[in-house]
Protein backbone atom coordinates (compact mmCIF):
# COMPACT_ATOMS: atom_id res chain seq x y z
CA UNK A 1 0.00 0.00 0.00
CA UNK A 2 1.27 3.25 -0.99
CA UNK A 3 0.23 5.61 1.91
CA UNK A 4 -0.91 9.06 0.57
CA UNK A 5 0.44 12.39 1.84
CA UNK A 6 -1.24 15.34 1.58
CA UNK A 7 -0.29 17.75 -1.21
CA UNK A 8 1.99 20.10 0.73
CA UNK A 9 2.55 24.10 -0.14
CA UNK A 10 5.12 24.99 -2.63
CA UNK A 11 8.80 24.91 -1.23
CA UNK A 12 9.40 29.12 -1.00
CA UNK A 13 12.27 30.43 -2.65
CA UNK A 14 15.00 30.55 0.10
CA UNK A 15 14.18 26.34 0.93
CA UNK A 16 14.38 25.51 -2.46
CA UNK A 17 17.87 27.48 -2.99
CA UNK A 18 19.00 25.96 0.24
CA UNK A 19 18.52 22.56 -0.70
CA UNK A 20 20.33 23.09 -4.47
CA UNK A 21 23.12 24.96 -2.52
CA UNK A 22 23.12 21.89 -0.48
CA UNK A 23 22.71 19.63 -3.58
CA UNK A 24 25.80 20.99 -5.48
CA UNK A 25 28.05 21.20 -2.43
CA UNK A 26 27.47 17.63 -1.64
CA UNK A 27 28.05 17.19 -5.68
CA UNK A 28 31.76 19.19 -4.54
CA UNK A 29 33.02 17.07 -1.95
CA UNK A 30 32.14 13.99 -3.41
CA UNK A 31 33.66 14.72 -6.89
CA UNK A 32 37.00 13.76 -5.04
CA UNK A 33 39.19 14.19 -8.37
CA UNK A 34 38.12 17.78 -9.21
CA UNK A 35 38.62 18.66 -5.66
CA UNK A 36 41.98 17.28 -4.97
CA UNK A 37 42.58 19.36 -8.01
CA UNK A 38 41.10 22.38 -7.05
CA UNK A 39 43.31 22.37 -3.71
CA UNK A 40 46.69 20.91 -5.31
CA UNK A 41 46.48 23.62 -8.42
CA UNK A 42 46.75 26.70 -6.69
CA UNK A 43 49.77 25.22 -4.36
CA UNK A 44 52.13 24.09 -7.56
CA UNK A 45 51.27 27.28 -9.39
CA UNK A 46 52.81 29.18 -5.99
CA UNK A 47 55.85 27.27 -5.70
CA UNK A 48 56.04 27.19 -9.69
CA UNK A 49 55.82 30.85 -9.92
CA UNK A 50 58.01 31.80 -6.68
CA UNK A 51 60.92 29.04 -7.01
CA UNK A 52 61.15 28.23 -11.03
CA UNK A 53 60.38 31.46 -12.45
CA UNK A 54 60.49 34.09 -9.38
CA UNK A 55 64.31 33.85 -9.38
CA UNK A 56 64.53 35.09 -13.09
CA UNK A 57 61.83 37.49 -12.79
CA UNK A 58 63.04 39.38 -10.04
CA UNK A 59 66.31 38.39 -8.65
CA UNK A 60 65.91 40.43 -5.31
CA UNK A 61 63.51 37.82 -4.68
CA UNK A 62 60.45 40.16 -4.16
CA UNK A 63 58.06 38.41 -7.21
CA UNK A 64 55.93 36.56 -4.45
CA UNK A 65 54.72 40.31 -3.83
CA UNK A 66 54.62 41.11 -7.40
CA UNK A 67 52.62 37.85 -8.26
CA UNK A 68 49.65 36.54 -5.66
CA UNK A 69 47.40 38.16 -7.50
CA UNK A 70 47.61 36.91 -10.74
CA UNK A 71 47.66 33.15 -9.17
CA UNK A 72 44.21 33.83 -7.16
CA UNK A 73 42.96 35.13 -10.32
CA UNK A 74 44.17 32.15 -12.17
CA UNK A 75 43.02 29.92 -9.83
CA UNK A 76 38.97 30.97 -9.49
CA UNK A 77 39.49 30.91 -13.52
CA UNK A 78 40.43 27.37 -13.36
CA UNK A 79 38.10 26.60 -10.30
CA UNK A 80 35.27 28.21 -11.44
CA UNK A 81 35.47 26.46 -14.98
CA UNK A 82 33.99 22.91 -13.35
CA UNK A 83 30.34 25.06 -12.94
CA UNK A 84 30.33 24.63 -16.64
CA UNK A 85 30.49 21.02 -16.51
CA UNK A 86 28.70 20.59 -14.07
CA UNK A 87 26.05 22.66 -15.40
CA UNK A 88 26.07 20.68 -18.82
CA UNK A 89 26.31 17.39 -16.59
CA UNK A 90 22.76 18.50 -15.33
CA UNK A 91 21.58 19.43 -18.28
CA UNK A 92 21.82 16.73 -20.49
CA UNK A 93 20.98 14.21 -17.58
CA UNK A 94 16.94 13.45 -16.94
CA UNK A 95 16.78 15.17 -13.37
CA UNK A 96 16.30 18.31 -15.11
CA UNK A 97 13.30 17.42 -16.65
CA UNK A 98 11.82 16.68 -13.23
CA UNK A 99 12.79 20.22 -11.51
CA UNK A 100 11.36 22.07 -14.57
CA UNK A 101 8.06 20.12 -13.82
CA UNK A 102 7.81 21.01 -10.20
CA UNK A 103 6.22 24.31 -8.77
CA UNK A 104 9.33 25.32 -8.58
CA UNK A 105 12.17 28.08 -9.39
CA UNK A 106 13.77 25.87 -11.72
CA UNK A 107 16.64 28.28 -12.61
CA UNK A 108 18.13 28.10 -8.58
CA UNK A 109 19.46 24.57 -9.89
CA UNK A 110 21.99 27.06 -11.62
CA UNK A 111 22.22 29.05 -8.30
CA UNK A 112 23.13 26.04 -6.46
CA UNK A 113 26.29 25.54 -8.32
CA UNK A 114 26.86 28.77 -8.38
CA UNK A 115 27.56 29.42 -4.91
CA UNK A 116 28.89 25.98 -4.74
CA UNK A 117 31.50 26.99 -6.92
CA UNK A 118 32.33 30.53 -5.00
CA UNK A 119 32.38 28.63 -1.52
CA UNK A 120 35.42 26.14 -3.33
CA UNK A 121 36.99 29.01 -4.75
CA UNK A 122 37.19 30.56 -1.45
CA UNK A 123 38.61 27.91 0.10
CA UNK A 124 41.38 27.62 -2.60
CA UNK A 125 41.58 31.52 -2.62
CA UNK A 126 42.56 30.96 1.27
CA UNK A 127 45.13 28.28 0.41
CA UNK A 128 47.11 30.37 -1.83
CA UNK A 129 46.93 33.22 0.67
CA UNK A 130 47.97 30.67 3.41
CA UNK A 131 51.18 29.26 1.00
CA UNK A 132 51.74 32.91 0.24
CA UNK A 133 52.28 33.71 3.59
CA UNK A 134 54.67 30.80 4.17
CA UNK A 135 56.54 31.16 1.00
CA UNK A 136 57.47 35.08 1.57
CA UNK A 137 54.67 37.23 0.93
CA UNK A 138 54.79 39.82 3.00
CA UNK A 139 51.13 42.57 2.42
CA UNK A 140 50.68 45.88 3.95
CA UNK A 141 47.01 45.82 3.82
CA UNK A 142 45.16 46.51 6.79
CA UNK A 143 41.52 45.14 7.77
CA UNK A 144 39.72 47.61 5.57
CA UNK A 145 42.45 46.87 2.54
CA UNK A 146 42.11 42.61 3.03
CA UNK A 147 37.99 42.85 3.30
CA UNK A 148 38.07 45.55 -0.17
CA UNK A 149 40.52 43.02 -1.79
CA UNK A 150 38.66 39.66 -0.52
CA UNK A 151 35.26 41.85 -1.89
CA UNK A 152 37.07 42.07 -5.43
CA UNK A 153 38.24 38.40 -5.19
CA UNK A 154 34.64 37.52 -4.39
CA UNK A 155 32.91 39.84 -6.95
CA UNK A 156 35.51 38.49 -9.75
CA UNK A 157 34.63 34.58 -8.69
CA UNK A 158 30.86 35.58 -8.92
CA UNK A 159 31.01 36.83 -12.29
CA UNK A 160 33.32 34.68 -13.97
CA UNK A 161 31.43 31.46 -11.98
CA UNK A 162 27.83 32.69 -14.15
CA UNK A 163 30.00 33.48 -17.33
CA UNK A 164 31.03 29.64 -17.03
CA UNK A 165 27.58 28.75 -16.08
CA UNK A 166 26.17 30.06 -19.31
CA UNK A 167 28.70 28.19 -21.03
CA UNK A 168 27.71 25.31 -19.48
CA UNK A 169 24.03 25.83 -20.55
CA UNK A 170 24.59 26.73 -23.97
CA UNK A 171 27.28 23.98 -24.41
CA UNK A 172 25.88 20.38 -25.78
CA UNK A 173 27.80 17.99 -23.17
CA UNK A 174 29.92 18.00 -20.37
CA UNK A 175 33.03 17.66 -22.59
CA UNK A 176 32.47 20.36 -24.89
CA UNK A 177 31.61 22.68 -22.19
CA UNK A 178 35.37 21.81 -20.50
CA UNK A 179 36.40 22.38 -23.84
CA UNK A 180 35.13 26.09 -24.59
CA UNK A 181 35.94 26.84 -21.14
CA UNK A 182 39.42 26.77 -21.35
CA UNK A 183 40.17 29.38 -23.44
CA UNK A 184 39.08 31.60 -21.26
CA UNK A 185 42.32 30.19 -18.86
CA UNK A 186 44.41 31.88 -21.08
CA UNK A 187 43.42 35.53 -20.27
CA UNK A 188 44.94 36.30 -16.53
CA UNK A 189 48.53 35.18 -19.26
CA UNK A 190 47.47 38.31 -21.26
CA UNK A 191 46.99 40.67 -18.42
CA UNK A 192 49.67 42.15 -15.54
CA UNK A 193 49.05 39.18 -13.82
CA UNK A 194 52.61 38.13 -14.01
CA UNK A 195 54.83 40.71 -15.93
CA UNK A 196 53.92 44.51 -16.09
CA UNK A 197 52.60 45.06 -19.49
CA UNK A 198 54.76 47.69 -20.51
CA UNK A 199 57.51 44.57 -20.24
CA UNK A 200 54.93 43.42 -23.29
CA UNK A 201 55.63 44.30 -27.14
CA UNK A 202 53.04 47.59 -28.31
CA UNK A 203 50.36 45.68 -29.74
CA UNK A 204 50.06 43.00 -26.71
CA UNK A 205 50.33 45.75 -24.69
CA UNK A 206 47.24 47.27 -25.80
CA UNK A 207 45.04 44.17 -25.39
CA UNK A 208 46.45 43.49 -21.57
CA UNK A 209 45.86 47.07 -20.56
CA UNK A 210 42.36 47.36 -21.62
CA UNK A 211 41.18 43.58 -20.91
CA UNK A 212 39.31 43.41 -17.47
CA UNK A 213 41.66 40.89 -15.72
CA UNK A 214 44.38 43.83 -15.56
CA UNK A 215 42.40 46.53 -13.77
CA UNK A 216 41.13 43.22 -11.27
CA UNK A 217 44.76 42.14 -10.55
CA UNK A 218 46.18 46.10 -10.24
CA UNK A 219 42.82 46.68 -7.92
CA UNK A 220 43.50 43.52 -5.29
CA UNK A 221 47.52 44.36 -5.71
CA UNK A 222 47.46 47.42 -4.90
CA UNK A 223 45.11 46.56 -2.16
CA UNK A 224 47.51 44.28 -0.40
CA UNK A 225 51.17 45.59 -1.13
CA UNK A 226 50.10 49.17 -1.65
CA UNK A 227 50.97 49.52 -5.36
CA UNK A 228 49.27 52.49 -6.93
CA UNK A 229 45.32 51.48 -8.03
CA UNK A 230 44.78 54.78 -10.10
CA UNK A 231 41.61 54.48 -11.36
CA UNK A 232 42.05 50.91 -11.69
CA UNK A 233 39.05 49.93 -9.24
CA UNK A 234 36.51 51.53 -10.91
CA UNK A 235 37.47 49.38 -13.77
CA UNK A 236 37.93 46.38 -12.04
CA UNK A 237 34.18 46.81 -10.77
CA UNK A 238 32.62 47.86 -13.69
CA UNK A 239 33.95 45.07 -15.14
CA UNK A 240 32.82 42.59 -12.81
CA UNK A 241 29.31 43.83 -12.73
CA UNK A 242 29.63 44.16 -16.71
CA UNK A 243 30.27 40.13 -16.83
CA UNK A 244 28.06 39.38 -13.70
CA UNK A 245 24.76 40.87 -15.31
CA UNK A 246 25.75 39.91 -18.64
CA UNK A 247 26.47 36.28 -18.00
CA UNK A 248 23.25 36.20 -15.87
CA UNK A 249 21.58 37.28 -18.02
CA UNK A 250 22.49 34.95 -20.72
CA UNK A 251 22.24 32.16 -18.41
CA UNK A 252 18.42 32.73 -17.80
CA UNK A 253 17.84 33.17 -21.79
CA UNK A 254 19.33 29.73 -22.36
CA UNK A 255 18.18 28.02 -20.09
CA UNK A 256 14.47 29.00 -20.73
CA UNK A 257 15.04 28.39 -24.58
CA UNK A 258 16.68 25.06 -23.63
CA UNK A 259 13.29 23.47 -22.14
CA UNK A 260 12.10 20.43 -22.72
CA UNK A 261 14.94 20.28 -25.66
CA UNK A 262 17.75 17.56 -24.94
CA UNK B 1 -19.17 11.40 -12.19
CA UNK B 2 -16.03 10.55 -14.57
CA UNK B 3 -14.21 13.37 -15.24
CA UNK B 4 -11.36 14.23 -17.99
CA UNK B 5 -7.96 14.37 -16.21
CA UNK B 6 -6.25 15.14 -19.75
CA UNK B 7 -7.83 16.31 -22.40
CA UNK B 8 -6.10 17.17 -25.91
CA UNK B 9 -7.44 18.75 -28.90
CA UNK B 10 -6.49 18.78 -32.30
CA UNK B 11 -2.98 18.82 -30.78
CA UNK B 12 -0.11 20.02 -33.06
CA UNK B 13 4.14 20.63 -33.01
CA UNK B 14 6.99 20.90 -35.48
CA UNK B 15 10.18 20.80 -35.00
CA UNK B 16 11.51 22.74 -37.90
CA UNK B 17 10.14 21.32 -41.22
CA UNK B 18 9.18 18.05 -39.22
CA UNK B 19 5.49 17.38 -37.72
CA UNK B 20 6.08 15.17 -35.07
CA UNK B 21 2.46 15.64 -34.31
CA UNK B 22 -0.10 16.19 -36.41
CA UNK B 23 -3.24 16.89 -35.16
CA UNK B 24 -4.02 14.10 -31.89
CA UNK B 25 -7.26 14.16 -30.13
CA UNK B 26 -7.35 12.61 -26.64
CA UNK B 27 -9.48 12.36 -23.47
CA UNK B 28 -8.41 10.48 -20.38
CA UNK B 29 -10.86 10.20 -17.31
CA UNK B 30 -9.61 10.86 -14.28
CA UNK B 31 -8.67 7.96 -12.16
CA UNK B 32 -7.43 5.67 -15.19
CA UNK B 33 -4.23 4.11 -16.32
CA UNK B 34 -3.91 5.32 -20.42
CA UNK B 35 -1.16 4.18 -22.30
CA UNK B 36 0.04 5.37 -25.58
CA UNK B 37 1.60 2.77 -27.36
CA UNK B 38 3.36 3.63 -30.24
CA UNK B 39 7.19 2.84 -31.90
CA UNK B 40 9.98 4.94 -31.53
CA UNK B 41 9.41 8.42 -33.35
CA UNK B 42 5.97 8.17 -33.05
CA UNK B 43 5.42 11.35 -31.10
CA UNK B 44 5.21 9.91 -27.62
CA UNK B 45 7.57 11.65 -25.61
CA UNK B 46 6.58 14.57 -27.48
CA UNK B 47 3.08 14.61 -26.09
CA UNK B 48 4.25 13.88 -22.62
CA UNK B 49 7.01 16.90 -22.42
CA UNK B 50 3.62 19.02 -23.86
CA UNK B 51 1.36 17.71 -20.98
CA UNK B 52 4.35 18.47 -18.16
CA UNK B 53 4.78 22.00 -19.40
CA UNK B 54 8.22 21.53 -20.81
CA UNK B 55 7.37 21.73 -24.56
CA UNK B 56 4.68 24.50 -25.70
CA UNK B 57 2.49 23.20 -28.43
CA UNK B 58 2.22 25.06 -31.60
CA UNK B 59 -1.43 24.87 -31.50
CA UNK B 60 -4.46 22.89 -30.26
CA UNK B 61 -6.19 23.26 -26.95
CA UNK B 62 -4.73 21.31 -24.00
CA UNK B 63 -6.61 20.75 -20.14
CA UNK B 64 -4.39 19.21 -17.60
CA UNK B 65 -6.31 18.73 -13.60
CA UNK B 66 -8.69 20.87 -15.40
CA UNK B 67 -6.16 23.72 -16.18
CA UNK B 68 -5.11 24.86 -19.64
CA UNK B 69 -1.58 24.11 -20.56
CA UNK B 70 -0.47 27.79 -20.53
CA UNK B 71 -1.19 28.21 -16.46
CA UNK B 72 2.19 26.14 -15.91
CA UNK B 73 2.25 26.77 -12.46
CA UNK B 74 -1.20 25.13 -11.79
CA UNK B 75 -0.39 22.36 -13.85
CA UNK B 76 2.71 21.63 -12.54
CA UNK B 77 1.01 21.62 -8.81
CA UNK B 78 -0.83 18.79 -10.38
CA UNK B 79 1.62 16.62 -11.98
CA UNK B 80 4.48 14.45 -11.36
CA UNK B 81 7.14 13.13 -14.36
CA UNK B 82 9.18 10.12 -14.51
CA UNK B 83 10.73 10.79 -17.78
CA UNK B 84 12.80 8.36 -19.96
CA UNK B 85 15.81 8.85 -18.68
CA UNK B 86 15.92 8.06 -14.83
CA UNK B 87 15.53 11.29 -13.41
CA UNK B 88 17.45 11.02 -10.70
CA UNK B 89 20.87 12.27 -9.39
CA UNK B 90 23.38 9.96 -9.41
CA UNK B 91 26.02 11.45 -6.82
CA UNK B 92 23.34 11.41 -4.10
CA UNK B 93 22.33 8.14 -2.47
CA UNK B 94 18.30 7.23 -2.61
CA UNK B 95 17.53 8.62 0.84
CA UNK B 96 19.34 12.38 -0.24
CA UNK B 97 17.24 11.93 -3.88
CA UNK B 98 13.77 11.21 -1.89
CA UNK B 99 14.94 14.20 0.95
CA UNK B 100 15.70 16.42 -1.59
CA UNK B 101 12.19 16.16 -3.77
CA UNK B 102 11.00 16.38 -0.35
CA UNK B 103 12.03 19.62 0.72
CA UNK B 104 11.36 20.51 -3.27
CA UNK B 105 7.52 20.14 -2.96
CA UNK B 106 7.36 22.15 0.38
CA UNK B 107 7.85 19.54 3.05
CA UNK B 108 9.51 20.27 5.91
CA UNK B 109 13.12 18.54 7.20
CA UNK B 110 11.31 16.23 9.17
CA UNK B 111 7.97 15.60 7.05
CA UNK B 112 11.16 14.66 3.83
CA UNK B 113 12.93 12.32 6.37
CA UNK B 114 10.03 10.06 7.37
CA UNK B 115 8.80 9.98 3.75
CA UNK B 116 12.04 9.34 2.44
CA UNK B 117 12.08 6.65 4.69
CA UNK B 118 8.47 5.11 3.61
CA UNK B 119 9.29 4.97 0.00
CA UNK B 120 12.47 3.34 0.72
CA UNK B 121 10.18 0.65 2.56
CA UNK B 122 7.43 0.55 -0.28
CA UNK B 123 9.92 0.19 -3.12
CA UNK B 124 12.40 -1.75 -0.97
CA UNK B 125 15.35 0.34 -0.99
CA UNK B 126 16.17 0.24 2.26
CA UNK B 127 19.07 -1.40 2.19
CA UNK B 128 20.17 0.50 -0.52
CA UNK B 129 19.33 3.56 1.15
CA UNK B 130 22.56 5.00 1.93
CA UNK B 131 24.48 3.87 -1.41
CA UNK B 132 25.56 6.47 -4.44
CA UNK B 133 22.59 5.64 -7.38
CA UNK B 134 25.41 5.86 -9.11
CA UNK B 135 25.85 1.93 -8.21
CA UNK B 136 22.57 1.32 -8.56
CA UNK B 137 20.97 -1.11 -11.34
CA UNK B 138 18.42 -0.77 -13.97
CA UNK B 139 15.31 -2.09 -11.64
CA UNK B 140 16.70 -0.49 -8.87
CA UNK B 141 17.06 3.63 -10.73
CA UNK B 142 13.73 2.91 -12.14
CA UNK B 143 11.97 2.35 -8.85
CA UNK B 144 13.62 5.09 -7.24
CA UNK B 145 12.60 7.66 -10.36
CA UNK B 146 8.61 6.33 -9.70
CA UNK B 147 9.50 6.63 -5.90
CA UNK B 148 10.77 10.21 -6.43
CA UNK B 149 7.66 11.25 -8.83
CA UNK B 150 5.45 9.66 -5.37
CA UNK B 151 7.20 12.30 -2.94
CA UNK B 152 3.74 14.30 -2.27
CA UNK B 153 0.36 13.76 -3.54
CA UNK B 154 -0.02 14.38 -7.17
CA UNK B 155 -3.09 13.70 -8.93
CA UNK B 156 -1.81 12.89 -12.26
CA UNK B 157 1.23 10.84 -12.60
CA UNK B 158 3.29 10.66 -16.18
CA UNK B 159 5.32 7.91 -17.02
CA UNK B 160 7.68 7.62 -20.39
CA UNK B 161 8.92 4.25 -21.46
CA UNK B 162 8.52 3.21 -17.26
CA UNK B 163 9.86 0.04 -18.03
CA UNK B 164 12.28 0.14 -21.14
CA UNK B 165 15.40 -1.97 -20.44
CA UNK B 166 14.25 -3.40 -17.40
CA UNK B 167 14.28 -7.58 -16.91
CA UNK B 168 11.33 -9.27 -16.38
CA UNK B 169 10.99 -9.13 -12.80
CA UNK B 170 11.89 -5.56 -12.53
CA UNK B 171 8.82 -4.91 -14.95
CA UNK B 172 6.54 -6.74 -12.74
CA UNK B 173 7.45 -5.47 -10.38
CA UNK B 174 6.97 -2.11 -11.48
CA UNK B 175 3.54 -2.91 -13.02
CA UNK B 176 2.34 -3.93 -9.38
CA UNK B 177 3.31 -0.10 -8.25
CA UNK B 178 1.61 1.85 -11.26
CA UNK B 179 -1.52 -0.91 -10.81
CA UNK B 180 -1.79 0.27 -6.63
CA UNK B 181 -1.39 4.15 -7.50
CA UNK B 182 -4.70 3.95 -9.71
CA UNK B 183 -6.77 1.87 -7.01
CA UNK B 184 -5.59 5.23 -4.85
CA UNK B 185 -7.47 7.70 -7.21
CA UNK B 186 -4.10 8.67 -9.50
CA UNK B 187 -4.74 9.23 -13.01
CA UNK B 188 -1.76 7.28 -14.56
CA UNK B 189 -0.50 8.03 -18.53
CA UNK B 190 2.37 6.39 -19.91
CA UNK B 191 3.81 5.83 -22.53
CA UNK B 192 5.25 2.19 -24.02
CA UNK B 193 6.83 0.44 -26.87
CA UNK B 194 5.35 -2.75 -25.76
CA UNK B 195 1.37 -4.30 -26.38
CA UNK B 196 2.14 -6.77 -23.53
CA UNK B 197 2.46 -3.69 -21.01
CA UNK B 198 -0.54 -1.63 -22.31
CA UNK B 199 -2.87 -5.13 -22.31
CA UNK B 200 -1.57 -5.73 -19.15
CA UNK B 201 -1.87 -2.09 -16.99
CA UNK B 202 -4.03 0.10 -19.39
CA UNK B 203 -7.32 0.48 -19.32
CA UNK B 204 -7.62 2.43 -22.44
CA UNK B 205 -4.83 2.67 -25.18
CA UNK B 206 -4.46 4.98 -28.10
CA UNK B 207 -2.12 3.74 -30.78
CA UNK B 208 -0.06 6.56 -32.45
CA UNK B 209 2.02 6.64 -34.99
CA UNK B 210 3.53 9.56 -37.18
CA UNK B 211 2.01 12.07 -34.85
CA UNK B 212 -0.97 10.58 -35.49
CA UNK B 213 -3.93 8.78 -33.45
CA UNK B 214 -4.30 5.11 -35.19
CA UNK B 215 -6.13 3.32 -33.11
CA UNK B 216 -8.35 3.92 -29.87
CA UNK B 217 -9.63 1.42 -27.22
CA UNK B 218 -9.20 -0.86 -24.74
CA UNK B 219 -6.91 -3.76 -25.30
CA UNK B 220 -9.21 -6.21 -26.52
CA UNK B 221 -11.15 -3.92 -28.72
CA UNK B 222 -7.64 -3.32 -30.59
CA UNK B 223 -6.69 -7.06 -30.52
CA UNK B 224 -9.76 -8.10 -32.34
CA UNK B 225 -9.07 -5.24 -35.15
CA UNK B 226 -5.67 -6.85 -35.49
CA UNK B 227 -7.17 -10.20 -35.48
CA UNK B 228 -5.30 -13.48 -33.61
CA UNK B 229 -2.54 -15.48 -34.18
CA UNK B 230 0.21 -15.23 -36.99
CA UNK B 231 1.67 -18.23 -38.99
CA UNK B 232 5.61 -18.03 -40.19
CA UNK B 233 6.09 -19.81 -42.51
CA UNK B 234 9.87 -20.63 -42.64
CA UNK B 235 12.83 -22.61 -44.06
CA UNK B 236 15.61 -24.81 -43.68
CA UNK B 237 18.04 -21.89 -42.15
CA UNK B 238 14.98 -20.77 -40.17
CA UNK B 239 14.76 -17.66 -42.27
CA UNK B 240 10.99 -15.99 -42.24
CA UNK B 241 9.49 -17.28 -46.02
CA UNK B 242 6.34 -15.67 -45.03
CA UNK B 243 3.88 -14.41 -42.37
CA UNK B 244 0.03 -14.94 -42.55
CA UNK B 245 -2.55 -13.56 -40.22
CA UNK B 246 -4.57 -16.60 -39.07
CA UNK B 247 -8.04 -15.23 -36.79
CA UNK B 248 -8.34 -16.73 -33.67
CA UNK B 249 -9.84 -19.50 -33.50
CA UNK B 250 -8.26 -23.51 -34.08
CA UNK B 251 -10.52 -23.51 -37.08
CA UNK B 252 -9.04 -20.91 -39.04
CA UNK B 253 -5.34 -21.67 -38.13
CA UNK B 254 -5.92 -25.06 -38.94
CA UNK B 255 -7.24 -23.76 -42.42
CA UNK B 256 -4.25 -21.63 -43.11
CA UNK B 257 -1.67 -24.11 -42.30
CA UNK B 258 -3.72 -26.40 -44.66
CA UNK B 259 -3.51 -24.31 -47.40
CA UNK B 260 0.05 -23.47 -46.84
CA UNK B 261 1.08 -27.18 -46.88
CA UNK B 262 -0.35 -27.48 -50.49
CA UNK B 263 2.64 -24.23 -51.64
CA UNK B 264 4.77 -24.27 -48.73
CA UNK B 265 8.31 -25.85 -49.57
CA UNK B 266 10.20 -28.67 -48.74
CA UNK B 267 11.39 -28.93 -45.55
CA UNK B 268 10.19 -25.73 -44.48
CA UNK B 269 8.83 -25.25 -40.72
CA UNK B 270 5.90 -23.38 -39.26
CA UNK B 271 5.68 -21.21 -35.98
CA UNK B 272 2.59 -20.29 -34.57
CA UNK B 273 2.97 -17.03 -32.20
CA UNK B 274 0.78 -14.16 -31.07
CA UNK B 275 0.54 -10.52 -32.65
CA UNK B 276 3.83 -8.83 -32.62
CA UNK B 277 3.83 -4.62 -31.54
CA UNK B 278 5.16 -4.61 -35.49
CA UNK B 279 2.13 -6.51 -37.26
CA UNK B 280 0.14 -4.34 -34.55
CA UNK B 281 1.06 -1.22 -36.43
CA UNK B 282 1.36 -2.99 -39.96
CA UNK B 283 -2.27 -3.76 -39.52
CA UNK B 284 -3.39 -0.39 -37.88
CA UNK B 285 -1.23 1.66 -40.48
CA UNK B 286 -2.45 0.18 -43.50
CA UNK B 287 -5.83 0.05 -42.06
CA UNK B 288 -5.68 3.34 -41.65
CA UNK B 289 -4.62 4.52 -45.49
CA UNK B 290 -6.87 2.30 -46.76
CA UNK B 291 -9.89 4.33 -45.06
CA UNK B 292 -8.26 7.65 -45.92
CA UNK B 293 -7.71 6.51 -49.88
CA UNK B 294 -11.58 6.25 -49.92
Amino acid sequence: MIAQIKPAQSASVGATHAVFIQRSILHSVRNTEALIMAIMLPIMLMLLFTYVFGGALDPGGNYVNYVVPGIILLCAGFGSSSAAVDVAGDMTNGIIDRFRTMPIRSMSVIVGHVIASLARNLVATAVVFGLALLVGFRPSAGFVEWLAAVGVITLFILAITWLYAAIGLVAGSPSAASGYGFALLFLPYLSSAFVPTHTMPAWLRGVADNQPITPIIETIRGLLTGSPIHDSAYWAVGWCALILAGSYLWASWSFHRKAGRR
Amino acid sequence: MMTAAIEMKGLRKAFGQHNVLDGIDLSVPAGSIFALLGPNGAGKTTIINILSTLVTPDSGSVRVAGHDITEKESVKRSISLTGQFAAVDEVLTAEENLRMIGRLSGLTKAEARIRAAELLEIFDLTASARKRVKTFSGGMRRRLDLALSLVVNRPILFLDEPTTGLDAQSRRALWDHIRQLARNGVTVFLTTQYLEEADQLADAIAVIAGGRVVAEGTADQLKSRIGGEVVELRDQQDEIIREIPAGSSIREVKKTIDELVLTAPEGSRINIRRPSMEDVFVALTTQEREESAI
